[in-house]
């Protein structure tokens, strides 16, 4: 490059945050951009779990009696309590972002931090519901053990609540490092009022995890509950 | 740069709101309500998932284009929701004079119109090529 241009390069960044790339006229536009995208990524996950969400319904139709008898077998205290966790880790990854926002930098560590406690202890929840499941033979495969004529069917529902909540599982272990780059980042003092993006976007795929298990929770754990108290 | 800043109360009056519907749509799972079981479930879901949207994702203050791509995502789920299931449930519904037109069996409309009668005959209907 000759002289001249890195002169002017130079000069040329002495005007701009640092975070700010050229083909941007400013920090609002990259950062609606940036949303943008992170909004149309989160379109086709909304795809993708919509579609395992269809098989699931389209069974459920089919084979109501073996959706209740698997259902059944689910710990509704255990996916509660994830639940409980899941929402209370949405609420705390908000206030991160609102924390970045407002330039409270040593707050964003800690609530970043408490998001990923938070995931964590979803996630040992969740290692803990599938160990049961292996022990049971609940597990479809060659092992699958499910007394009654309903058995090939309850198969296809714990297919179905493996897959669903074993997608999901994998995007909570990517959120999870997410959340560590994000704490480390914010640790090391790079997010400011001006520019936060990351941090923004991260959220934005949490929450879209978060979503995904309002949907999961009754679909899987709260299927025809009312025949065993009346 | 000038991103809305909600309040905290927003967001824990919010986190109070998914909480109570949480709890509201474990209550309605053990009510026996028939077939509404399923929908009510979802109703609550689908409320659940609006807030977190607009309030925790900010998509209420996000711009016009932001919103529709976000009711374009779930305007397209909608379409292969929709559309998938009333092909399937609905294949049941109409009985050809050749065979049944439900999933999984064979429907030849290459020969002649027969009555329901002749249809019946084990002939007319193994007669259908792969």
């Amino acid at each position: 490059m000759p002289n001249g241009t890195i002169a002017a390069h130079e000069e040329h960044h002495g005007h701009h945050h640092p975070a700010l790339q050229h083909h941007f006229q400013d920090l609002d536009q990259q950062h609606e951009a940036a949303t943008l995208g992170m909004w149309l990524f989160l379109v086709t996950e909304v795809m993708f779990f919509g579609g395992l969400i269809l098989a699931y319904t389209l069974y459920r139709i089919w084979y109501p009696t073996a959706w209740a008898l698997g259902s059944e077998e689910l710990n509704i205290y255990l996916g509660g309590f994830n639940t409980i966790v899941l929402i209370g880790s949405s609420l705390t990854m908000a206030l991160a972002v609102r924390s970045a926002q407002t330039g409270a930098q040593r707050a964003t560590v800690g609530w970043l931090l408490f998001t990923i406690a938070l995931g964590l202890t979803f996630l040992v929840v969740k290692f803990f519901e599938y160990k049961e499941k292996f022990e049971l033979h609940h597990v479809p495969g060659p092992n699958f053990q499910f007394e009654g004529p309903q058995s090939p069917h309850v198969q296809i529902f714990f297919s179905l609540y493996f897959a669903l909540t074993g997608v999901h599982a994998l995007h909570m272990i990517i959120g999870v490092g997410l959340m560590s780059t994000l704490t480390f980042m914010a640790y090391r003092k790079r997010f400011t009022p001006e520019w936060y993006t990351p941090v923004e976007l991260g959220g934005l795929y949490w929450h879209f995890v978060d979503i995904v298990w309002i949907f999961l929770f009754p679909l899987l754990y709260l299927v025809d509950r009312s025949h065993h108290i009346i | 740069m000038s991103g809305h800043i909600s309040p905290k109360s927003t967001y824990i009056t919010i986190f109070g709101a998914l909480m109570v519907c949480t709890i509201l749509t474990v209550i309605a799972a053990f009510i026996n309500l028939g077939d509404l079981n399923f929908p009510v479930a979802i109703t609550i879901a689908v409320f659940k998932a609006t807030l977190v949207v607009l309030f925790f994702m900010h998509v209420k203050y996000g711009s016009k284009l932001t919103k529709l791509i976000v009711g374009v995502a779930f305007f397209f789920l909608g379409i292969m929701l929709s559309l998938t299931m009333a092909d399937y449930l609905s294949r049941g519904w109409y009985t050809s004079a050749r065979g049944s037109t439900s999933a999984g069996s064979i429907v030849n409309v290459t020969g002649p119109l027969t009555t329901g009668a002749q249809a019946l005959e084990p002939a007319a209907q193994n007669t259908s090529p792969k």
